[in-house]
């Protein structure tokens, strides 16, 4: 039988596909998402900051600020999902293609509670993930996990991929 | 009275849209305005790529200009709210905006009733033939304490 890898291997291996995957994403460092990983599981992380506000009266974060964070959680999931068990088998290295996004075809989002000006989570799942299509339900709250201040589901068009 | 209150409108909707920080980063202009109708434009923009191999802008980015111009053409409904929020928001995105291209959204507030307000907009890019995305929304509808 086979021995495990050693710990370190397996986390540097995660960590730096989870790396390429999010600092090619432009708009994703605009809006200063981090994705925030134990073991396989993904939480988006949106750090609170002034330029987010779309209501400065309240203030409140801006609705479609909450609607990007959702897609772009999302997006990552789903692709994360997708590319585990090539990255698992080592075939994802540094000089490997980028890996293609899926697109959205479609996302609704429900606005449960204000967005408050502090940080915000996000935690998606895969419903439903076909050949062509696929199907994700996302989370978002911000002091309470069980008091959501958003959710969304939406549906994507998968890469083509080879094989 | 009748003809300075849409100017007077639009110059608020103006100063409104313009003062929210999130609009502001995404160099929003409110470029018209009027009976439950709002036009906004968002030039393009490096930073708000969301696919680096083809430098198409993020969906969520169109969703931030989807969201704040359905938000407009619901304060220039003439019921006049004095306030609205996002109860829900449904985007198709049609194709990919085209790199390069400013994003234009038209949104109209097609019905108002006592709490809620309907919408549906359109995002453009420089074909105003074909559309980028379409969206549909349900608003809050804060009125004035009669």
């Amino acid at each position: 039988m086979r021995r495990p890898e050693p710990v370190q291997i397996v986390k540097q291996r995660r960590d730096a596909a989870l790396q390429r995957l999010v600092a090619g994403v432009p708009y994703i460092q605009f809006l200063g998402i981090e994705i925030d990983r134990r073991g396989d599981e993904l939480t988006g992380v949106l750090p609170y900051d002034e330029k987010l506000i779309g209501n400065p009266m309240l203030p409140a974060l801006h609705g479609g600020v909450t609607a990007a964070f959702l897609e772009v959680t999302a997006i990552m999931e789903l692709t994360w999902s997708m590319t585990w068990e090539d990255m698992e088998a080592g075939k994802i290295t540094e000089d490997a293609p980028r890996v293609v996004l899926p697109k959205t075809i479609d996302f609704t989002v429900d606005y449960l509670r204000t967005g408050l000006p502090r940080d915000a989570y996000a935690r998606a799942r895969v419903t439903r993930s076909g050949r062509r299509y696929a199907s994700v339900n996302v989370e978002a709250w911000q002091d309470n996990r069980t008091r959501l201040f958003a959710q969304a589901t939406g549906h994507f068009l998968m890469p083509q991929r080879d094989v | 009275m009748a003809d300075e209150q849409p100017k007077d409108r639009t110059e608020i909707a103006r100063q409104f849209i313009e003062a929210i920080p999130h609009a502001k980063v995404l160099g929003m202009k409110l470029t018209q305005v009027g009976d439950a109708r709002a036009e906004i434009t968002m030039p393009y923009d490096a930073r708000l790529v969301g696919d680096p191999e083809t430098g198409v802008i993020h969906g969520g980015a169109v969703s931030a200009l989807m969201d704040t111009c359905s938000g407009a053409a619901v304060m220039v409904h003439p019921e006049a709210p004095i306030a609205t929020a996002t109860l829900d928001l449904r985007i198709d995105y049609m194709r990919a905006a085209t790199p390069g291209d400013q994003i234009t959204t038209r949104a109209e507030c097609y019905h108002i009733a006592r709490s809620v307000a309907f919408v549906r907009a359109t995002a453009y890019d420089n074909d105003f033939e074909r559309p980028v995305a379409t969206a549909t929304g349900a608003f809050t509808v804060e009125r004035a304490p009669t």
